[in-house]
């Protein structure tokens, strides 16, 4: 290479002498003689001439923004920066690289996915992985005991990109973090504030925010009977419930990882539930579980958050969620006896026109039942029929999640279905 | 950081004044982007570890990444802002602001346009962002890479020396005349003759007029290059007199700045010590904003080597906010730094008020209004105050018993301790009231 880089910085100057000498109109001679130098080094070159190989492309996981992706970024960030501001959190920033040091043993198996910089004789460097080890790191080296503080930047991983699901290798990170020994759960909630904050603000549509404890799933193995060693490899098996279903993540525990089948099944029972504060309440008194003092701590911790979400006027965008394994969009139910024909009549037509219907196999169900039913398999939303409505000619829909119920016209109650959940999550009210 | 940003907001403010449209590139380039665009300070470079992939290096400016930008996406003209971080292995200098990690703000014009008048533009904008700054009094230095070849030429160094006596030059900011001439003479090998002719050049300095000298020299108007940059600069004065600049443009023979791929004018500003900063170092901060013009580099990238002509400016904010930090009370831009911009605090004189508190603030924060409270359920009154006065929190909202039921907060001024009640359906307005006030 370096005798590459000589010739070309030859070439170059010999074409300025050759240029200099016909600006100059020296004499023909004399021209023709340095020309035939300058043909002669390029020859040397090679075919390529010189010229670079062209590589027009950033590098693989990373993009440009042009101004108008910028604009829409500075939109976004505006808002975001805003609600961290006002909720007090300073501003931080570090720098893009720390001591290799720093961030080993701290990223398990996604290690791998570091950016090392090459060893050019100093210290051993490598790209941030993300912004919450740089501020742990921030906090000891200033010790700082309390702190408020948010801090956007761009974080480096080696990971295999997908660019059409927005997955690169170079992408900014939000974070907003409280440090500090506090009341429980009250700086807790204000983080879940803030999410539900920024998520509005943004307008993209409705949301859910599930919530758990670490705690309560270590309980929770541990009395389906899951070895010690084995927790957080079966953690992260569950975590891909969101990805996989049950059965897929069933046959990943069993056969991948050598858990008893009779285990798995006692875990499943418990993941498929999901709710609000009520869920908290019924496993406090759950035989199992409330034997489990770092269960109960969770529990107990949760109940508390889910009274300062209501204080902060979100709960009901919270819930402890955990799998739904249907999409039913809305039950079928009544209030009174024997209105089954009206049910079957009601849940017929919504299946007609494309709506992800149940009812209860009784002729005559109980109200409470039915509710209970739609909180349990997480169903959305209540169609209820009953004898003054059916005269009125409108059926109430009551949404699980708020407990409010309208009366909608018969007509327009598969529109006023779709509407609502039209929206992502499917959750909505 | 409150400090980095106003500085920041100032600039990204004039660039868009001037119709800039701001783009961002990724943080490292694929080594070959990198390669061969800096001359000696290619050594400087970051590079990444090979770890199977492609080669990979950190981005040593804003300008390559820009030409390979306008190459790739075969743009021919665009006038383009960016700000963000650039990274350097050279030796830092904590006390100069000088790291292997900053932050660079850049404006550059790209395209064919007639001639002189972006470069002035830019030159433009330098001046109005020292100004806003306050940073003192500054002189932007001027010269052109055509005149500094044509000098060299005239004075008698061979060609293939010329770049790295140019490198010499570039050194006069921080080594004086007779080290660079010793330089240039023991490493360069150039004759003490030729060194000495190019010293009675390079200590020159000046307006216009100087221009008009120069294009009078027996020597130098015997060269073409020389001619040119000369005539672009009689030019470029005459714009900068109508933008209402002229005074504060040197056109100065020394300057070289160090990059390779300027082609035409070149620029740096620096700001003239005044007699409160004698602690500074005798040699100052260096320059705070640079740039040039640089015709070649987009060629580089495009298959065919069609070129774009480019003309541009660096702000060098790390020596910015060094220089604002030594010299934080001075300057009204700066005065009042709250780390946080936290407008209310609610708080409560007395025991079991968290649940009134949270519902307090939550209707606060749905108000857009910034507030925080203390992260206890009986938090003392005391700290809550004290609280305030640490972080510069203006206003306390204050829960209590009596004023519940009497459906009142009261709304407590830290700076004055005033306090006064107000109904509590009206304690939103109020605070908005007092914000836009203050």
């Amino acid at each position: 290479m370096a005798d590459r880089a000589t010739l070309e910085e030859a070439v170059r100057l010999q074409g300025e002498r050759v240029r200099g000498l016909k600006q100059q109109k020296a004499g023909a001679e004399l021209i023709e003689e340095e020309v035939a130098k300058l043909l002669k080094l390029k020859a040397q070159l090679g075919p390529d001439e010189g010229k670079q190989k062209f590589v027009l492309k950033t590098p693989k996981g990373t993009r440009d923004y042009n101004p108008r992706q910028m604009a829409v970024r500075e939109k976004v960030f505006d808002v975001i920066i805003s609600c961290f501001k006002r909720h007090g959190a300073e501003v931080i920033d570090t720098p893009v690289f720390e001591l290799k040091e720093t961030l080993t043993g701290k990223y398990g198996e996604d290690s791998k996915l570091i950016y090392d910089l090459k060893d050019q004789g100093g210290e051993l460097l490598a790209l941030r992985y993300d912004l919450t080890v740089p501020f742990a790191r921030y906090l000891a080296m200033n010790k700082l005991t309390n702190i408020k503080r948010y801090h956007i930047a761009k974080v480096y991983r080696r990971d295999n990109p997908a660019m059409t699901r927005g997955r690169y290798r170079e992408f900014y990170q939000c974070d907003f973090d409280i440090a500090g020994q506090f009341d429980p759960m009250i700086p807790d909630a204000e983080c879940l504030k803030i999410i539900c904050e920024i998520l509005s603000a943004l307008q993209l549509g409705d949301f859910v925010i599930k919530v758990n404890d670490r705690r309560i799933l270590d309980g929770m193995f541990n009395v389906c009977g899951v070895p010690d060693s084995k927790f957080r490899t079966i953690c992260s098996s569950v975590d891909k419930l969101d990805k996989m279903s049950w059965e897929n993540v069933k046959n990943e525990m069993v056969e991948e990882k050598g858990l008893a089948s009779e285990v798995a099944d006692h875990i499943g029972a418990y993941v498929k539930q999901h709710g609000g504060v009520s869920l908290v309440e019924q496993l406090l008194q759950d035989s199992k579980l409330s034997q489990n003092k770092q269960a109960l701590e969770g529990l107990g911790d949760l109940k508390l958050l889910f009274e300062y979400l209501t204080l902060f006027g979100i709960a009901e965008k919270a819930s402890e969620e955990k799998l739904r394994t249907t999409e039913t969009q809305v039950l079928v139910a009544a209030a009174q006896k024997k209105l089954l024909e009206e049910r079957l009549k009601l849940v017929a037509e919504l299946w007609d026109r494309g709506i992800k219907a149940e009812l209860l196999y009784k002729k005559n169900p109980k109200l409470l039942t039915q509710l209970q039913y739609c909180e349990e398999t997480g169903i959305p939303l209540v169609a209820i029929i009953g004898e003054q409505e059916l005269k009125d000619g409108v059926i109430k829909l009551r949404c699980v999640a708020s407990r409010e119920e309208v009366d909608i016209r018969k007509e327009n109650l598969v529109e006023e279905i779709r509407k609502r959940t039209s929206q992502y999550p499917a959750t909505i009210c | 950081m409150a400090i980095r940003e106003k500085i920041l907001n100032a600039v990204i403010n004039c660039f868009k004044r001037h119709g800039a449209k701001g783009i961002d590139t990724p943080v490292f380039e694929l080594k070959e982007v990198l390669t061969e665009k800096y001359g000696e300070e290619s050594r400087l470079i970051y590079d990444l570890k090979d770890q199977g992939g492609e080669l990979l290096a950190l981005r040593y400016d804003l300008t390559v990444p820009f030409a390979r930008y306008l190459a790739m996406n075969k743009i021919k003209k665009m006038k383009r802002y960016h700000v963000g971080k650039v990274w350097r292995r050279e030796s830092p200098s904590i006390i100069r602001g000088r790291y292997r990690e900053f932050c660079q703000c850049d404006f550059d014009i790209a395209g064919q346009f007639d001639p002189m008048i972006p470069d002035a533009e830019c030159l433009k904008i330098i001046h109005e962002i020292l100004n806003t700054l306050q940073l003192g009094d500054f002189l932007i230095k001027v010269n052109d890479r055509r005149v500094l070849d044509g000098m060299f030429a005239v004075c008698g160094v061979p060609d293939n020396k010329f770049r790295f006596i140019c490198a010499s030059v570039d050194k006069l900011g921080k080594m004086s005349w007779k080290d660079v001439r010793q330089e240039m003479i023991g490493k360069m090998g150039v004759t003490p003759d030729v060194a000495d002719q190019i010293g009675d050049y390079i200590q020159q300095c000046g307006g216009v007029s100087l221009v008009e000298q120069l294009l009078q020299d027996p020597k130098l108007s015997q060269n073409k290059q020389a001619l040119e940059g000369l005539g672009d600069l009689k030019l470029l004065f005459e714009y900068l007199t109508l933008f209402g600049i002229a005074e504060k443009i040197s056109f100065d023979l020394s300057l070289a700045r160090g990059l390779d791929y300027y082609t035409g004018v070149i620029y740096e500003a620096v700001l003239l010590q005044s007699p409160a900063q004698q602690g500074e170092e005798a040699l100052g901060v260096g320059s705070v904003a640079a740039g040039g013009r640089y015709d070649g580099l987009v060629g580089m990238f495009d298959p065919k080597g069609r070129k774009v002509p480019c003309v541009g400016l660096s702000i060098g904010v790390e020596r910015i906010f060094s220089i604002v930090e030594q010299r934080m009370e001075v300057g009204p831009l700066f005065r009042k730094i709250q780390a946080t911009e936290t407008q209310v605090l609610v708080a409560t004189a007395q025991k079991n008020f968290l649940r009134e508190r949270m519902k307090l603030i939550a209707e606060l924060w749905d108000a857009g209004i910034r507030a925080e409270m203390l992260y206890k359920k009986n938090p003392s009154f005391l700290n809550q105050l004290h609280y305030c006065e640490e972080t510069g929190i203006p206003l306390v909202a204050i829960i209590g018993e009596q004023e519940l039921k009497d459906g009142v907060i009261k709304l407590r001024s830290v700076a004055s301790r005033e306090e006064v009640d107000i109904k509590r359906e009206d304690i939103i307005t109020e605070i908005q009231r007092r914000m836009s006030e203050s």
